[in-house]
């Protein structure tokens, strides 16, 4: 086991390597070969000329571009001084980026916002799992029934519909139109009860989605598995049908499923942008359209990078779970 | 798996190749017709699938059409109706956004764009990215996949690995990255055909890896097959063998994650267009008009619920449509 998380461990030091590097290039890179000005992009046109001389020094934009990767690197983990002459910024440890246009550092914005993003990921991820699964194993079992074809129709519908356009239905019907829910974010620590109305619209529509896609999923991993030899001897057994479904089909249907989860949620880390832009709920989602609108790059840098590293920790922990799970994933 | 593959009934008169066909063996019957033949008579059994197919060319019909028909009704999807809209709210004069004989799907809130030629012009906007984006994942993901199961080795393990970051990490976030970095110009394109341009490749880009994964995991169980080893002994060359003898057995898999891509491709496309990357206003594009609704969902909702409709018709249809053609193509699928 010790042996196993150490390599682990190991490869995922690599790949957090790797990702900072492709992060680094997607913003000082490619817009390098590209042609973009990146000073321009990083302060804005309207700074004049003399502040998007600052940015390009301060940022070492004219250094080669190794030594540029190494200062992006070394900030995040020891934090970084940006210099211009006499001008000079500190942004500490773990250094994100630094916003020229706001003139903050970006890491304390983003972990400000990050519990909206939490709760929001969370709260959809109980529900979507419940639902998700319930539905896509019944499906599974009852194939071909009525029950089977409403849920996967409602399943397809569900996938097909842009998750901003069924927040707004969701606003309009039951915030604006039936007045049973005040859909205004309210800090948890304001007051509970508005907390919770103010989440509960955004967590149905994302969790609606995720439902949607693991209901699918599920059922087709289901009936997959229903086909298998060993489903057929534990029958052939005599086990009865309810410890084969419990015993034999669940367990294996649920380790894609885990996988999923992991992947899924750690994605959501970086904020559920669509969703949160539509219910206006103050999380990582939301400044990264902020960041759009205002072409402020380097909180868009920061939430990639954030987002990246959680998918990045998932990953780790769903494998290191799979491998107190299943003894054999161990030795593989 | 007993049941013929296809019944013959009255009114279609089994030929008597198929008649002798369905009397014979599976293997025989499937012998007798080609994978497409198969695919076809299935998919014709599925009656959702093929309405998602209906629907789908008439989209592109109408995407094709899109002057000729907002002619027709006499409107165009740019010119401002400042006249029928309320001074006071912004909104349109009318119930229902507007509606009327004139503005079939009503007209916008302020500048009163009419909403049925912003919808046909969308809907060019909305299949031009879902399929040439597919086309763009299709091309580095046949290639790419095929490298990865026919090599094996450290070529294999790289080009998977590649996938499996790619697919692990959080398209939208890297595609609005890659999309507000990207310059204003290039290629001799500027302002919406820049735009369109970089959500096609980006999505593409980012879309490879699904059809990559399971052209390498084909390519990987064929290359050992008989046929490609008679072929080998033959003394055909690595790159015939590839493209004359492999690349055939690829098409059905390739056709139906292309099918199953697109309509996530045209959401990620809405996706953007409404969060502000994507195509920009004036021209049409579904994802930005909700966007534009959102301010108006209290005080002119149809606004809303027609762009919102449009791709949400349009993302089933596919979807449905995709999903007969996987059933169809699938060798073990009995259904």
């Amino acid at each position: 086991m010790l042996a196993y998380l150490i390599r682990r461990l190991f490869a995922a030091a690599v790949m957090l390597v790797v990702i900072i590097l492709v992060v680094f290039s997607i913003f000082f890179l490619f817009p390098k070969w590209a042609g973009v000005d990146i000073a321009l992009s990083f302060v804005g046109k309207q700074a004049g000329p003399d502040a998007v001389e600052a940015v390009r020094l301060k940022l070492g934009l004219d250094d080669p571009v190794f030594i540029q990767a190494w200062e992006f690197f070394k900030g995040l983990f020891a934090g970084r001084t940006y210099a211009a002459g006499g001008d000079v910024t500190h942004c500490s440890a773990p250094c994100f980026g630094y916003s020229f246009r706001t003139e903050q550092s970006v890491w304390p914005v983003l972990t400000e916002r990050f519990p909206v993003t939490l709760a929001l990921a969370l709260g959809a991820a109980v529900l979507w799992l419940i639902f998700g699964l319930a539905a896509g194993v019944l499906s599974a079992l009852k194939r071909g029934t009525l029950w089977d074809r409403a849920a996967m129709i409602v399943a397809l519908s569900g996938v097909s519909l842009p998750i901003y356009f069924t927040g707004l239905l969701s606003l309009a019907i039951f915030s604006h139109g039936l007045g049973w829910i005040n859909a205004e974010f309210v800090p948890l620590e304001d007051s509970f009860t508005g907390w919770l109305g103010g989440m509960i619209l955004p967590w149905i529509t994302l969790a609606f989605l995720y439902a949607a896609m693991y209901a699918r999923i599920t059922r087709a991993t289901m009936l997959e598995i229903l086909g298998e030899d060993y489903i057929r001897t534990a029958r052939a057994k005599g086990l009865r049908e309810q410890v084969v479904i419990r015993k034999h089909a669940m367990r294996s249907t649920m380790t894609p499923i885990l996988t999923m989860l992991g992947m899924d949620i750690g994605a959501l880390m970086g904020g559920a942008i669509l969703t949160e832009t539509t219910f206006s709920l103050p999380g990582l989602g939301q400044k990264v359209l902020d960041a759009i609108r205002t072409q402020d790059l380097p909180f868009i840098l920061g939430v990639t990078l954030i987002t990246s590293v959680a998918v990045l920790v998932a990953n780790l922990v769903v494998d290191i779970l799979y491998a107190v799970i299943d003894p054999r994933v161990r030795l593989a | 798996m007993t049941a013929p593959l296809h019944e013959p009934t009255a009114e279609t008169a089994p030929s008597a190749a198929e008649e002798a066909a369905v009397a014979g063996t599976e293997a025989k019957a499937v012998q007798g017709r080609s994978l497409g033949r198969i695919a076809w008579e299935r998919l014709k059994r599925d009656k959702l699938a093929l309405a998602g197919g209906v629907v789908v060319l008439l989209l592109i019909a109408v995407a094709l059409l899109a002057p000729v028909i907002t002619a027709l009704v006499g409107q165009d999807p740019e010119s401002h109706h400042e006249d029928l809209i309320d001074p006071l709210f912004g909104t349109p004069i009318g119930s229902f956004g507007g509606i009327s004989g004139e503005h079939l799907l009503g007209i916008e809130p302020v500048n009163g764009r009419d909403i049925f030629a912003r919808i046909v012009y969308g809907a060019r906007i909305s299949l031009l990215v879902g399929f040439l984006s597919a086309i763009v994942a299709v091309i580095i993901g046949t290639v790419l996949g095929i490298l990865a199961g026919f090599f094996g080795g450290w070529v294999d393990a790289l080009i998977s690995r590649v996938m499996d970051g790619l697919l692990a990490f959080p398209q939208l976030l890297f595609i609005i990255a890659l999309v507000s970095v990207m310059p204003n110009d290039m290629l001799g394109l500027s302002g919406t055909g820049v735009r369109l341009l970089m959500m096609i490749l980006v999505i593409g880009f980012f879309g490879w890896p699904y059809i990559g994964r399971v052209v390498r995991g084909q390519t990987l169980s064929m290359r050992e097959r008989e046929y490609v080893e008679a072929a080998r002994s033959l003394g055909a060359g690595r790159f015939y063998i590839l493209f004359k003898e492999l690349l055939p057995n690829l098409v059905a898999p390739i056709i139906v994650y292309t099918t199953m891509m697109i309509p996530t491709n045209i959401l990620t496309e809405a996706a953007l267009s409404f969060l502000g990357v994507g195509v920009k206003p004036p021209t049409a594009s579904w994802g930005q008009m909700l966007s534009s609704a959102i301010d108006y969902y209290q005080s002119d909702p149809m606004y809303m619920v027609i762009p919102g409709v449009a791709i949400f018709i349009t993302v089933l249809a596919f979807n449905l449509f995709g999903d007969g053609v996987r059933d169809a193509l699938d060798p073990k699928g009995s259904r």
